[in-house]
């Protein structure tokens, strides 16, 4: 397969790309996934698949990806550290390539303590700051750990993630210049709802210059309902939703509570298209992807860039 | 120190069902300080499982000892002067301490009473933390004196992750972010510039490449 990552000639090519995150299913119907991509196409560059999140055992994100790049969609791999050791995560990196998936999302991945498989044990050999590394020296260099030559390099474009609300917040940008000095061509916010933090975190980076050194792209996710919002602040390990943004969702009636999260979604990314070094978004409709469409189409966003 | 607990007194029973005359067996070291498995907690076991088989009319013969260490073989083989008297030991000692007495008594059924938990440390009386995964390869200097193996619940050695707020790990909020101490301890030693660094991926092999691991120094032999 030849294939390139469209994320990839999106964001080279200087345009806001948009990604959007679809969850594979807790079964093995391919229908749920072709589903969600079908919602999708057309209005994402790329479509972001994750890996047993939350640690709830789901359909394998490679086999996911494999089912969108059959559509003709580009598709990003999530691969987390949790479940696999160094030989099975460089081992799936070559088979995701060889179906055609060209871009890689490393994460550590939520704890195993928090889903459905509690007496698991963690794997977690690497992190992933050396995941991202194995993965572009195997594309750079041409080599696995340890150094033995691949016959055939994968070609991946990497991505990494970054949480600018996590603590403590002036090692972040050190640990990010870590991520884009470990090899990764692109990050991927945390969802984004407090936007005073996130240019503090911004003009950190930009500080260090590491804005011009990788593509950033803002996280965001439409609240469904005000105990949506109160949830993820208050449950969700480094989410900051603001008070205001919780009151502005209480202040609406039911039934206009998702357009509201919507509202406050495309205002999220209208802001983050005018910040210099936000080169495209990440939309985590979890479990709606319906909406996307019009959060991409309001933000201005449509339609995407063709190459053809 | 090596922690333990107590495995509950029914599982104790049904392991030691089938035997009449069992010796239990304390150990004064690791499990001592951590009030599982010294002579204190190896007599009030004894007398519980005594009491239990009373009242269930059962005949066996529980009698308690206590040594200084079960793990080291010049403290077992003194045992060799009473063992006859048993068909079981029931031992009070840590995963180590139950193998070691096990080898030098190849006849002699051994029955774990304690689970083995961790190295630790004792912080407060009661109060016990896991604070060293023995990975064979101590990098305790770069990370200030604490150990991201063994307190980063996703053992990162180049964190902290996405999850560290207020200074609490996201896995359980009682137990501090490990990265968080590495970061405050080096900021105060101003040698926060060693976590600039990537540390490449851990060597396991030094902890589990072949198996269980020994230690041979031929200067300590005789």
């Amino acid at each position: 397969m030849n294939n390139v990552s469209r994320l990839k000639k999106v964001l080279e090519n200087g345009e806001f790309a948009v990604t959007a995150e679809c969850g594979p299913p807790r079964g093995a119907d391919p229908e749920s996934v072709v589903k969600k991509a079908k919602l999708l196409k057309n209005n994402v560059d790329s479509v972001n698949v994750t890996d047993n999140q939350t640690a709830i055992v789901r359909m394998s994100s490679l086999a996911a990806c494999a089912l969108i790049q059959g559509m003709g969609l580009d598709s990003v791999l999530q691969m987390v550290v949790r479940d696999r050791n160094r030989i099975a995560l460089q081992s799936d990196i070559l088979g995701a390539s060889a179906l055609g998936i060209r871009n890689l999302l490393c994460l550590s991945g939520d704890h195993q303590s928090f889903g459905n498989q509690g007496q698991a044990k963690g794997v977690f050999d690497l992190d992933s700051i050396q995941f991202v590394r194995v993965a572009k020296n195997m594309r750079d260099e041409k080599v696995i750990l340890g150094g033995d030559p691949l016959s055939s390099p994968p070609d991946m474009f990497i991505g990494a993630t970054a949480n600018p609300f996590a603590d403590p917040i002036q090692f972040r940008a050190v640990r990010l210049a870590k991520k884009i000095e470990a090899g990764a061509d692109f990050i991927q916010t945390q969802c984004i709802y407090n936007l005073d933090r996130f240019e503090t975190w911004l003009n950190m980076l930009r500080e260090r210059g590491l804005t011009e050194k990788t593509f950033i792209l803002g996280g965001v996710t439409p609240l469904k309902s005000p105990g949506m919002a109160k949830y993820m602040n208050n449950k969700v390990a480094g989410i900051d939703v603001p008070e205001e943004l919780i009151k502005r969702m209480e202040g609406v009636p039911k039934d206009k509570q998702r357009k509201e999260g919507i509202n406050i979604c495309v205002e999220t990314i209208l802001r983050l298209k005018e910040m210099p070094g936000v080169k495209g978004v990440h939309i985590m409709a979890i479990e709606w992807e319906e909406a996307v469409g019009e959060i991409v189409e309001r933000s201005g966003l449509l339609p995407r860039p063709s190459f053809d | 120190m090596i922690t333990a607990e107590q495995k509950p007194i029914d599982e104790i029973r049904n392991m030691i069902a089938p035997y009449k005359r069992i010796l239990a067996l304390g150990c004064g070291s690791c499990v001592a300080e951590c009030a599982a498995g010294g002579e204190k907690e190896t007599a009030m076991l004894a007398s519980a499982l005594r009491m239990a088989a009373k009242i269930n009319g059962e005949e066996v013969i529980i009698e308690e000892k206590t040594i200084d260490r079960q793990c080291v073989n010049e403290f077992v083989i003194p045992l060799d002067d009473i063992m006859e008297k048993y068909d079981a030991v029931l031992s009070l000692g840590c995963g180590a301490g139950v193998q070691a007495v096990a080898d030098m008594f190849p006849e002699v059924p051994v029955i774990p009473a304690l689970n083995t938990e961790f190295m630790g440390e004792t912080k407060d009386q009661g109060y016990w933390v896991e604070s060293c995964i023995g990975c064979g390869d101590c990098m305790l200097y770069y990370f200030g004196g604490v150990c991201p193996l063994t307190r980063c619940a996703k053992h990162l050695l180049n964190g902290p992750c996405g999850g560290s707020m207020d200074g609490r790990c996201e896995v359980d909020p009682d137990v501090p972010c490990a990265w968080q101490l590495i970061i405050d301890r080096l900021s105060r030693f101003g040698a926060l510039d060693r976590l600039e660094k990537i540390y490449p991926p851990k060597d396991w092999s030094k902890k589990e490449g072949c198996g269980p691991r020994k230690i041979v120094r031929e200067d300590q032999q005789k």
